[in-house]
């Protein structure tokens, strides 16, 4: 604690002594200091940013790890374009891998193979950027799924929900361009269930398809194309993109779960000048390290098994990128025979069904937020991040939408389930087909009756404290087990939540309820008719009785404890 | 899957076959024990007065009586098949060399299809009961060992694979999924002469691969890439069974995020 | 943002900082509602409290970047010890293996020994920055209105609403030639007509993928499952395009086993058959041939086609069967083509049946 005396005083006082001590004494850091900020008046941001605080706890930091992630891919991927020619042009292999040797093959599949076989460090460069492209998708599916069961995207932070979001389509559009660059077998047949896919949407799939790949599947542009997007197009968008949603969270700031002394009006952790960023500036390092390892012991990718594209071969276990699955998995699910004809013109049912229900389940988590506003027509700001069991009906939303995606996920890999688990890829299917309804039924249920039931086991915590497994015999002869009581910090925890009551449906001004107020209604109740209230004062003093000091020790009030309410 | 891929990709292939070996192997086993001396005796006693053709009719000999004992209850009795077993008649010695050597047959419980099991014959009576069978009718042969030494043309090899295998045995041969439960077992590891065999006969539901189809050169191209597979692990590190972006995603997730969660708890834990 | 406060852990509960009120909507204001107990008091670390233990978490500290400098020389002496020799494939894989570690060594030196150092000894204990209201306080946010009303003001924006209407109207019409652009991604012909047609046509040879060679019909024997590409394939320069559309799977079944339909009887060739190898759900190859039960299986949607009844759909997303070329063969003995594919080949367009 020696450190800290001096700092107690406040930003300004410090500020004071040493910048007339660099007056004193104007050493090289000063003096660049000094250059710097006399052409940028910089020293504004850092006495703004330097200070700010940044809240501990271990969920804030999976934004990190995918910002973490891209730096990484930006890295690597700049390496990889100086090797990689992103052209169809036929060229015959003469490279070190012998299975190829003579093989014809595009330009891109040679200096992709190129730059595994023959760079030093190429083959590492490919696997980092692979790698941690998996992560990066992955981070941030984690990161959003913090931040919607935790409630964290409630006023002011909407808007910044909807960028993150658009950051994660982004993310995937990225993964996906960049997975198709090496024109192998596997991300070849990958873009042909893509043009497929297009192809089956009605009135412009056939058109749209055309000028995507100019021409003919697999026509010669593709690779250069995709090669634009990825490197250029959606990078820029995403660094953009990135850019406001840190700004925001600048100006948001973060939230933080509840605890004794913080509240919605201030921001109890640690300060960016020195311990958050030595924390930040090395967990980058620890993850740049972790996919480094990752790609230093584990092939990914190994397009030279898979050989150059060419329409007629296929692999058995053709997959994409895990983060693609949810929709090949959605592609599989579909039944025989769904599609019919309007007139003379095709309607593929078994594509359009499944861009549909993943396009309505994409809207409905990026519109989320804004659903939830409306519901409970709440303006506040909400700087405290609910515990999920304290907003029951939104967790149980989340598990549901999580089991439905986790299906998808699962069936776009239902043929190594058949193989690995001994099961027909029919029963599998078939299993997954059911559990993509049912699934997120059960999920709801289950999880909003346990987070109801954890609600109920706080109230009567913070109310009679916990069992202690102390059985003490009363003078009537009466046994009884103490309770412990919390601490004050303690029960803090558990008493500080935002309770939400059912809408009452009220007539307006002109006397009447309107459908969409009506369908609010519904919605609320849905919501908010399973509710438990947070402990208030009058019911903590009555189960305490007078004694509130007699905290640690447990009451012997034993009528109290017995009989609970 | 999860489990086995992240933990130990290595050993995973060899855990599955472990999995999949029937209940019955240690009594296989005491069989292989019990035939093996008898058949060490049979060919003490055949050695001992040999000339070329003596001893080829003294395996056609020893090979009707293990077809006999060990497959005429299904195949009947003169190899013309039942209702639960094909004709034999044809087959070739390629054929029952196969399913034999690799202990397919004789089958086990059914199941969607017959599995690999430690074969129950010796090497000399496989060769008895594959004489026997070839010498009923013509059939595709054993293969010429020229065709197996796996030092041929590995491009060429790999790229009829890609065509012709790739689909079911997956393009680096570990092997895929049939309908209804059925499978392409993985080829890692597995004889140049199965391989070869296999191609020439089509067991079960894999097709036939003549020699108009694919040459015998071809089909020693094929086993050159398999072994070219076998000998050359990846040069990325450890291929986590080679079972593409599924297998990378899942260790992606539990090996990689779960690290880095367990780094996050650990930065933002309050020192002691 | 501009006031906030730094505050020690002894100072408490921030004050509350009055904000104009807003709805809460169905949300329960509680007045109920049990203290904020403050702060808990803090509890010092280890290494706050023993000299010893802080020499020695600084010590730690210096070696976690002593190992990151030796990971990056080891990095750097691999990259130079062991080069990649060229036809020596083992050596890919030890360059990658040790200068990876190497690397991840440098790395994970400087992460961990700087959290540690941050965790051990910066000082830990919590800090408080107040917030503020995210909107604008009244005084700006009127002044922001002012400088949009002066804006329009000093334009006539909202004045002279023929200017700003004719302005409107200009820009929506300007990207427009930038969407004509685009045609020209793709050639000027028809899609429809080129989805429409295959290379193959009457007489066409059936030949072996990838070689090329002609086959004969008495090289198909039963069970047997050739890959197929037209002849002349291997010539054209637009080969990749003509085999996403031409490639077929070529069996033979017993001529009994054959369900065919009517005007279908002279497709097969005494039990040989060739069907389209493009999936009409998404495109993929469908070359799993189960000879033993004649089913197609799609290995990337698991779409199942039933060979001995003109490989209708009998599992997966699929919709429609797969093509039939109707073949024959030619005087010298060799497979061709009757014709072309009487249908589209390949998955489900709009346009399909026009």
């Amino acid at each position: 604690m020696t450190t800290t005396t001096d700092t107690s005083a406040g930003v300004g006082a410090p500020e004071a002594p040493r910048s007339t001590a660099l007056a004193k004494r104007p050493s090289v850091t000063a003096s660049a200091a000094n250059y710097i900020d006399e052409r940028t008046s910089i020293s504004g941001l850092v006495k703004e940013l330097g200070r700010k605080i940044f809240p501990d706890h271990w969920s804030f930091m999976l934004g990190e790890v995918a910002l973490y992630s891209f730096i990484v891919i930006l890295l690597t991927g700049t390496f990889l374009t100086f090797f990689f020619q992103a052209s169809q042009t036929p060229v015959v292999y003469d490279g070190t891998y012998l299975p190829l040797k003579g093989i014809n093959m595009s330009a891109a599949m040679n200096s992709t193979l190129h730059i595994s076989f023959d760079i030093r460090g190429g083959l590492l460069m490919r696997q980092v950027h692979h790698w941690a492209a998996l992560l990066f998708v992955a981070s941030i599916g984690l990161h959003m799924l913090r931040i919607f069961f935790t409630g964290a995207f409630r006023k002011p932070r909407e808007l910044n929900w909807m960028i993150g979001f658009i950051l994660f389509i982004l993310a995937m559009a990225e993964g996906f361009t960049g997975y198709s660059l090496p024109d192998d077998l596997l991300s070849g047949n990958g873009l042909r269930i893509i043009d497929g896919l297009i192809k089956g949407l009605p009135i412009v799939g056939t058109w749209i398809s055309y000028l995507l790949f100019g021409g003919e599947f697999p026509g010669t542009e593709i690779v250069g194309r995709l090669y634009t997007l990825h490197i250029l197009l959606l990078p820029a968008i995403l660094v953009a993109a990135l850019g406001v949603h840190l700004v925001l969270l600048v100006i948001n700031k973060h939230t933080q779960f509840a605890g004794p002394g913080k509240t919605n009006d201030n921001v109890v952790g640690v300060p960016i000048m020195p311990v958050f960023a030595a924390k930040a500036g090395g967990f980058f390092f620890i993850v740049f390290g972790v996919i480094m390892l990752m790609a230093s012991l584990f092939t990914i990718n190994p397009i030279w098994t898979y050989g150059p594209y060419d329409p007629s071969p296929i692999s058995a276990g053709t997959q994409p990128d895990w983060y693609i699955g949810f929709a090949d998995g959605a592609l599989r699910l579909v039944p025989s025979d769904w599609g019919f004809m309007i007139g003379d013109y095709t309607f593929s049912l078994n594509i359009v069904a499944p861009v549909l229900v993943l396009g309505l389940f994409i809207v409905a988590v990026a519109a989320y937020p804004f659903i939830e506003g409306w519901i409970t027509g709440d303006k506040r700001e909400h700087h405290i991040a609910d515990r999920p069991r304290n907003a029951p009906t939104r967790t149980a939303i989340g598990a549901a939408g999580v089991t439905f995606y986790a299906v998808l996920w699962a069936a776009a890999s239902s043929d190594l389930i058949a193989t690995h688990f001994l099961l027909s890829i029919e029963g599998v299917i078939r299993t997954l087909q059911i559990t993509l309804i049912l699934g997120p039924i059960v999920a709801y249920q289950i999880t909003k009756r346990v987070c109801l039931a954890l609600m109920k086991k706080d109230r009567e915590i913070a109310l009679h404290g916990f069992e202690s497994g102390r059985i003490v015999r009363l003078p009537g002869g009466e046994y009884i087990e103490v309770h412990e009581q919390l601490s004050d910090y303690e029960r803090w925890r558990l008493v500080s939540f935002q309770d939400y009551k059912p809408l009452m449906i009220r007539p307006n001004a002109q006397g009447r309820i309107s459908t969409l107020e009506r369908a609010r209604g519904a919605m609320s109740s849905w919501f908010f008719e399973d509710r438990i209230s947070p402990v208030t004062n009058t019911e903590l003093e009555q189960a305490h009785g007078a004694g509130h000091g007699a905290v640690e020790t447990g009451s012997a009030d034993g009528h109290e404890i017995g009989t609970g309410h | 899957m999860a489990k086995s891929a992240s933990q130990d990709p290595l050993t995973k292939g060899r855990v599955r076959k472990q999995g999949r070996r029937s209940p019955l192997a240690s009594i296989a086993l005491i069989l292989i024990g019990l035939v093996a001396t008898g058949g060490v005796y049979a060919l003490f006693t055949t050695s001992a007065n040999a000339s070329t053709t003596a001893a080829s009719s003294a395996l056609t000999t020893e090979g009707s009586k293990l077809f006999q004992a060990n497959c005429a209850t299904c195949h009947g009795m003169n190899l013309e098949g039942t209702k639960v077993a094909p004709s034999l008649i044809g087959v070739g010695a390629a054929s029952v060399d196969f399913q034999v050597s690799t202990g397919r047959m004789p089958a086990a419980a059914s199941g969607p299809q017959e599995e690999q099991k430690p074969s129950q014959f010796t090497a000399q009576q496989t060769q008895a009961l594959y004489t026997f069978v070839a010498s009923k009718a013509p059939g595709p042969g054993i293969p010429s060992k020229e065709y197996l030494g796996g030092n041929d043309n590995a491009a060429q090899g790999a790229l009829l694979f890609r065509t012709n295998c790739a689909m079911c045995h997956n393009v680096a041969g570990a092997g895929g999924a049939l309908t209804e439960g059925k499978f392409a077992p993985a080829l890692t590891g597995v004889k140049a002469k199965t391989i070869y065999e296999a191609m020439e006969t089509g067991p079960q539901n894999m097709p036939v691969f003549n020699d108009k189809n694919l040459t015998p050169m071809q089909k020693a191209d094929v086993i050159t890439y398999l072994k070219y597979l076998d000998n050359n692990p990846s040069p990325g590190g450890l291929d986590l069974g080679n079972l593409g972006p599924v297998s990378e995603g899942l260790f992606l997730w539990i090996f990689g995020l779960g690290t880095i969660v367990g780094v996050t708890i650990w930065l933002t834990a309050k020192a002691n | 943002m501009a006031q906030h406060g730094d505050s020690n852990t002894a100072s408490g509960t921030a004050v509350k900082v009055s904000r104009a009120p807003e709805s809460p909507g169905t949300g329960v204001v509680q007045s109920d509602i049990p203290q904020n107990p403050g702060f808990p008091p803090h509890n010092p670390r280890m290494t706050d409290l023993d000299p010893n233990k802080e020499k020695r978490a600084e010590r730690q500290v210096a070696i976690l970047f002593f190992l990151s400098i030796i990971g990056s020389i080891f990095a750097l002496a691999a990259y130079i010890a062991y080069p990649i020799i060229p036809g020596d494939f083992g050596s890919i894989r030890t360059n990658n293996l040790l200068l990876g570690l190497g690397i991840t060594l440098g790395l994970l030196g400087i992460g961990l020994g700087a959290v540690h150092w941050a965790k051990q000894l910066m000082r830990e204990d919590e800090s408080v920055e107040l917030r503020h209201g995210t909107r604008g306080t009244p005084e700006t946010r009127e002044k922001a209105v002012e400088v949009f009303e002066l804006g329009n003001a000093e334009s006539g924006f909202g004045r002279r609403t023929l200017i700003r209407n004719s302005m409107i109207g200009a820009l929506v019409l300007t990207p427009v030639p930038a969407i004509a652009l685009f045609r020209d991604l793709a050639p000027m012909a028809d899609p429809v007509k080129l989805l429409q047609h295959t290379m193959w046509k009457k007489g066409t040879r059936l030949t072996h993928d990838p070689t090329g060679i002609p086959i004969k019909a008495s090289d198909v024997t039963l069970g047997s499952a050739f890959h197929v590409i037209p002849e002349g394939l291997l010539q054209r320069t637009d080969m990749l395009e003509q085999k996403a559309k031409a490639a077929v799977l070529l069996m033979r079944l017993l001529p009994q086993d054959l369900h065919v339909t009517k005007g279908r009887e002279t497709w097969n060739y005494n039990g040989i058959i060739a069907y389209s190898k493009i999936c009409t759900h998404v495109g993929c190859p469908v070359a799993l041939y189960e000879q033993d039960t004649h089913h197609l299986l799609c290995p990337c949607h698991q779409s199942q086609f039933d060979i001995t009844h003109e490989a209708k759909v009998i599992f997966g997303p699929a919709r429609r069967p797969l093509p039939q070329l109707p073949i024959t063969v030619d005087s010298e003995g060799y497979l061709v083509a009757q014709s072309d594919f009487h249908e589209p080949v390949g998955p489900d367009f709009w346009e399909r049946e026009t």
